[in-house]
C-alpha cells in the first residue's frame, strides 16, 4: 500500500535534487530554471498528497494556483534568459557573475 | 579705596595682558607701573591709619556662592594684620615694576612680563585681605599660578620650563593639605568665615576627630593640615626643594614673589589662623620644629653656594624658617615684624644681585665676579644696606638695621618662652647668616677681579667687540696705575657699568627701608603695650611674652648680635685676608662640603623617592594598562574584529547566482530548524 510517507519522500527527493541543482550546477542557466521547476513540483506534490490524507480540496486548488504561477515563472525566465543570451553571448553560470560588487 | 588698592593692579594686569603687543610695549609698562604705585600710594595711608589704632574693617563685594550652610562671599578684610602686607606688597611690587623697566629692557615679551607681575600683585592681595579661607585659597592658587608663569617666564629654556613645572608641583602637595585644612575646618566649624572660625575655636578644646582611622585632637589636626599648605607655599623643611629652583625666573620675579611676598604667604596664614594655632600646643611645637630646621639648614647649604641667586634664595629659605619659629613660640607678632622688615631687605638683596648680574652680563657665578665695588657704587651701597639688615647690625636702644630689630625679637622671644633648643639654633643661624651674607659681598665686591674666564663676560666682548673699543681705551687709562694689562687683571678685558636708573631708584628706595623700616616700627610691632594696641586681636598677640622679652639677661639678648660678629669675622678672615684657606678648608672636608653643596642630596632623595616612583607607576599605566589593555580590547580591538569580519563576509559576496542560492538556502534553513526547535 503506498501512503503518504512514500508520497512525502518522493517530494522531499525531488526537492532536494532540485536544490542540488541550484547550487552545484556550474553549466547551464537553463538547468537552474528547470532545478527551480523541480522544487516547485515538489511543493505541489506535497500539497496534494496531503490534500488526499487530510480529504481537504484547499491544497489541490492551491496546487492548481502554483502550476499556473511556475508556467508564468518559467515563461519569464526563459525570456529573461533569451534577452540575457542576446546581449552576453553565454548562458554558462560560471560566466553570471555580473551581481557581484 | 580697599577696593581700588586690590582691583587697580587686576585691571592693569588685563590690559597690558590682553592688548599683548598691540601699543607695543610702553602703554603696558606705563598702565601697569602706575597702577601698582596708585596702589602703594593708597596702601601707605591705611597702614599709617592703624598704626594709630584704627578698627578692623570688611568690605562686602559681593555673594561668591550660597549653598545651604555654605555662604561664600567676596568681602575684603582690613585690619593691621593685612595693613602690614598691603604696604609690604604694594611697596615691593610697585618698586620692582619700575626696576622691570630697566632690567627686562631688552626683552621681547615685556608686556606679557609685566601682565604677570600686576597678576600677581592682584593675587597677593587678594589672599592678604580675604575675609575667609576659600577666598584665601583662591589668592593663594592666584600666586601660585603667577609664580608658575614668572618662573617659567623664559620658556624656550629647558631649564626654567622644569622649575616651573616643579614649583607647581611642590606647591600642590602643600595645596592638598591646604585644601584638607579647609575641608575640615567646615565640617568642625559649620563656616570658613576666618572671624567666626576664630571666635568659635576655643570651644573646640579636647574635642577629637576620626582621621585616617586614628582618633586624633581636632585642632591639632586642622592646624597641622593648614601649616602642611604653609610649608608648601613658605618653602619649609621637605617643600623647599622648588625655591632655589625658582631663582631660573627673571631677578625682579625672584624679589618679588620668591623672596618679598608669596612665599611669606604661609607665614601670613599661620598668623592670621593665630588664634587656631594658639589651641593646640602640639601643632605650635610643629611649627617651631620645622621653622627651626629649615632656619638652620638652608642656612648651611646658603654658605657654600657659588651663585648669587641661589645663596639669596637659601637665605630667604633660612629666614623664613626664623617666621615660622617665631610663630611657633607664639610670638606672632615678631614673625609678622620679620616677615615686613624682610621683605625691604631681602628684595633689595635680590635686586641688588639683579644689578650686578645686569651688569656682568648675566653671569651669577661668584667665582667669576670680585673687585666690584669701585665699578658699580651704588649697587655695592644698596647691596651694602640689604647685608647689614639681614646680618641685624645695631646697638640696642640707639640704632639698629632693620633685621636686628626683627631677628634680635624672634630670638629674644624663643628664650622668654623658655624655648631654649629653638632660640639657640636662631643664634646659630644668626651666625651662619651673618657668615654667608658677608661671603657673597666680599666675594662679589672685594678682591681682585675673576671674570676673565667667564663664558658670559667672553660672549659680551665678542658681542660688543665693534663698538667696545672706545670704552676699553678709557678704561684702559684708569687702569693704568695699577700696571696691570687688561689681559692680566683677571678683567679679560671687559668692564662692568653700573645700571641704569629705573634699576637704581627701587634699590634707593629699598635702601631706605632696610635701614629703617626695623627701628621706625619696632615699637608697633613688639612692643607689649603699643604692640597690643596695633594688633588688636588681629593676631595672637602675648602681651607676657613681650614683657618678658624686656627682662632677659644681658647676654641672651646680646647673643645674636655676637654670632653676628663672630659670623663677620670668620667671612673676613676667609674671604678677605686668606683667600686661599675656604678651598683649603672645602678640599679638607670634602664630604661635608659636598654635601651642602648638593643641598642635603635632598633632590636626589626626592628624586629616588617619588619622582621615579611616580614615574614607573605612570609608565605601567600607560605601556600596561592603557595600551595593553583598553587600548588593545577595546579601540583597536573592535577596529580589528571589523575589519576581519567584513574581509570574511567580503568573500561571500562572489557575485554568482549559485552562491547566493546556497546562503538562502543556508538561512532558510537555519529559521526552519529554529522554529521548529521552538
Amino acid at each position: 500500500m503506498i501512503g503518504l510517507t512514500h508520497y512525502l519522500v518522493v517530494a522531499a527527493i525531488l526537492f532536494a535534487l532540485g536544490v542540488f541543482g541550484i547550487v552545484i550546477n556550474r553549466k547551464n542557466l537553463i538547468v537552474m530554471l528547470m532545478a527551480i521547476e523541480l522544487i516547485l513540483l515538489a511543493v505541489n506534490l506535497n500539497l496534494v498528497a496531503f490534500s488526499a490524507y487530510l480529504h481537504d480540496l484547499v491544497g489541490q486548488v492551491f496546487a492548481m494556483f502554483v502550476l499556473t504561477v511556475a508556467a508564468g515563472e518559467a515563461a519569464i525566465g526563459l525570456a529573461i534568459l533569451v534577452i540575457y543570451f542576446r546581449g552576453r553571448g553565454t548562458i554558462s553560470v560560471d560566466d553570471v557573475n555580473r551581481m557581484k560588487g | 579705596m580697599i577696593l581700588f588698592i586690590v582691583f587697580l593692579p587686576l585691571l592693569a594686569a588685563a590690559v597690558a595682558g590682553l592688548s599683548n603687543k598691540a601699543f607695543g610695549s610702553t602703554l603696558p609698562k606705563l598702565v601697569t607701573t602706575g597702577a601698582l604705585f596708585v596702589s602703594c600710594l593708597l596702601s601707605w595711608p591705611i597702614f599709617i591709619h592703624y598704626l594709630g589704632g584704627a578698627e578692623p574693617a570688611v568690605t562686602q563685594v559681593f555673594t561668591w556662592m550660597k549653598s545651604g550652610d555654605l555662604d561664600i562671599a567676596w568681602a575684603l578684610r582690613v585690619d593691621a594684620l593685612t595693613a602690614v602686607m598691603l604696604v609690604v606688597i604694594t611697596s615691593v611690587s610697585a618698586l620692582v615694576h619700575l626696576y622691570s623697566w630697566g632690567y627686562m629692557e631688552d626683552d621681547p615679551d615685556q608686556p606679557r612680563f609685566f601682565a604677570y607681575l600686576s597678576l600677581f600683585t592682584f593675587a597677593m592681595l587678594m589672599l592678604v585681605t580675604a575675609n575667609n579661607l576659600v577666598q584665601m585659597f583662591f589668592g593663594w592658587e592666584g600666586v601660585g599660578l603667577a609664580s608658575y608663569l614668572l618662573i617659567g617666564f623664559w620658556f624656550r629654556k629647558p631649564s626654567a620650563n622644569a622649575a616651573a613645572i616643579k614649583a607647581f608641583v611642590v606647591n600642590r602637595v602643600g595645596d592638598l593639605g591646604f585644601m584638607l585644612g579647609i575641608f575640615g575646618i567646615y565640617l568642625v566649624f559649620g563656616t570658613v568665615s576666618i572671624p567666626d572660625i576664630l571666635a568659635a575655636a576655643p570651644h573646640m578644646a579636647g574635642s577629637t576627630i576620626g582621621f585616617l582611622g586614628y582618633r586624633v585632637d581636632t585642632l591639632t589636626l586642622l592646624c597641622l593640615l593648614l601649616f602642611v599648605g604653609a610649608c608648601g607655599k613658605s618653602a619649609q623643611l621637605g617643600l623647599h626643594t622648588w625655591l632655589p629652583d625658582a631663582m631660573e625666573g627673571p631677578t625682579p620675579v625672584s624679589a618679588l614673589i620668591h623672596a618679598a611676598t608669596m612665599v611669606t604667604a604661609g607665614v601670613f596664614m599661620v598668623c592670621r589662623m593665630s588664634p587656631l594655632f594658639e589651641t593646640s600646643v602640639v601643632a605650635q611645637h610643629v611649627v617651631m620644629t620645622v621653622g627651626a630646621a629649615t632656619c638652620f639648614f638652608a642656612a648651611t647649604i646658603g654658605l657654600v653656594q657659588n651663585d648669587i641667586k641661589r645663596v639669596i634664595a637659601y637665605s630667604t629659605c633660612s629666614q623664613l624658617g626664623y617666621m615660622f619659629l617665631a610663630a611657633g613660640v607664639g610670638a606672632y607678632n615678631a614673625a609678622m615684624f620679620h616677615l615686613f622688615t624682610h621683605a625691604f631687605f631681602k628684595a633689595l638683596l635680590f635686586l641688588g644681585a639683579g644689578s650686578v648680574i645686569h651688569a656682568m652680563h648675566h653671569e651669577q657665578d661668584m667665582r667669576f665676579y670680585g673687585g666690584l665695588r669701585k665699578k658699580i657704587p651704588y649697587t655695592f651701597w644698596a647691596m651694602m644696606a640689604g647685608t647689614l639688615a639681614i646680618t641685624g647690625v645695631g646697638i640696642e636702644g640707639v640704632f639698629g638695621f632693620a633685621g636686628f630689630y626683627s631677628k634680635d625679637a624672634i630670638i629674644e622671644s624663643a628664650f622668654a618662652s623658655g624655648q631654649t633648643g629653638a632660640a639657640l639654633t636662631g643664634v646659630l643661624v644668626a651666625l651662619l647668616t651673618s657668615f654667608y651674607s658677608w661671603r657673597l659681598m666680599f666675594l662679589t665686591f672685594w678682591g681682585k677681579p675673576r671674570w676673565a674666564q667667564s663664558e658670559h663676560i667672553q660672549h659680551a666682548l665678542h658681542d660688543a667687540h665693534g663698538h667696545g673699543h672706545d670704552d676699553h681705551a678709557e678704561a684702559h687709562d684708569a687702569h693704568h696705575d695699577n700696571g696691570h694689562q687688561d689681559a692680566h687683571d683677571g678683567t679679560g678685558g671687559y668692564h662692568p657699568h653700573e645700571s641704569p636708573l629705573t634699576i637704581l631708584i627701587p634699590l634707593i628706595l629699598l635702601s631706605v627701608g632696610a635701614i629703617f623700616a626695623g627701628f621706625a616700627f619696632h615699637k608697633f610691632f613688639i612692643d607689649p603695650s603699643a604692640g597690643e594696641a596695633y594688633w588688636k586681636g588681629s593676631i595672637a598677640f602675648r602681651e607676657k611674652l613681650m614683657e618678658a622679652m624686656e627682662d632677659l639677661p644681658m647676654l641672651t639678648k646680646l647673643s645674636a648680635s655676637i654670632a653676628m660678629l663672630l659670623g663677620l669675622l670668620t667671612a673676613i678672615q676667609l674671604y678677605l685676608r686668606k683667600p686661599d684657606l675656604p678651598g683649603k678648608i672645602a678640599a679638607q672636608f670634602s664630604v661635608v662640603y659636598d654635601f651642602l653643596l648638593n643641598k642635603w642630596y635632598f633632590d636626589e632623595l626626592y628624586d629616588v623617592l617619588f619622582v621615579r616612583p611616580a614615574f614607573a607607576i605612570g609608565r605601567l599605566f600607560w605601556k600596561k594598562g592603557d595600551e595593553g589593555t583598553i587600548d588593545r580590547f577595546g579601540p583597536n580591538g573592535s577596529a580589528w574584529l571589523v575589519s576581519q569580519g567584513s574581509r570574511v563576509t567580503a568573500r561571500l559576496q562572489s557575485g554568482y547566482v549559485y552562491t547566493y542560492a546556497f546562503v538562502m538556502l543556508i538561512g532558510l534553513t537555519a529559521a526552519l530548524t529554529w522554529a521548529i526547535q521552538s
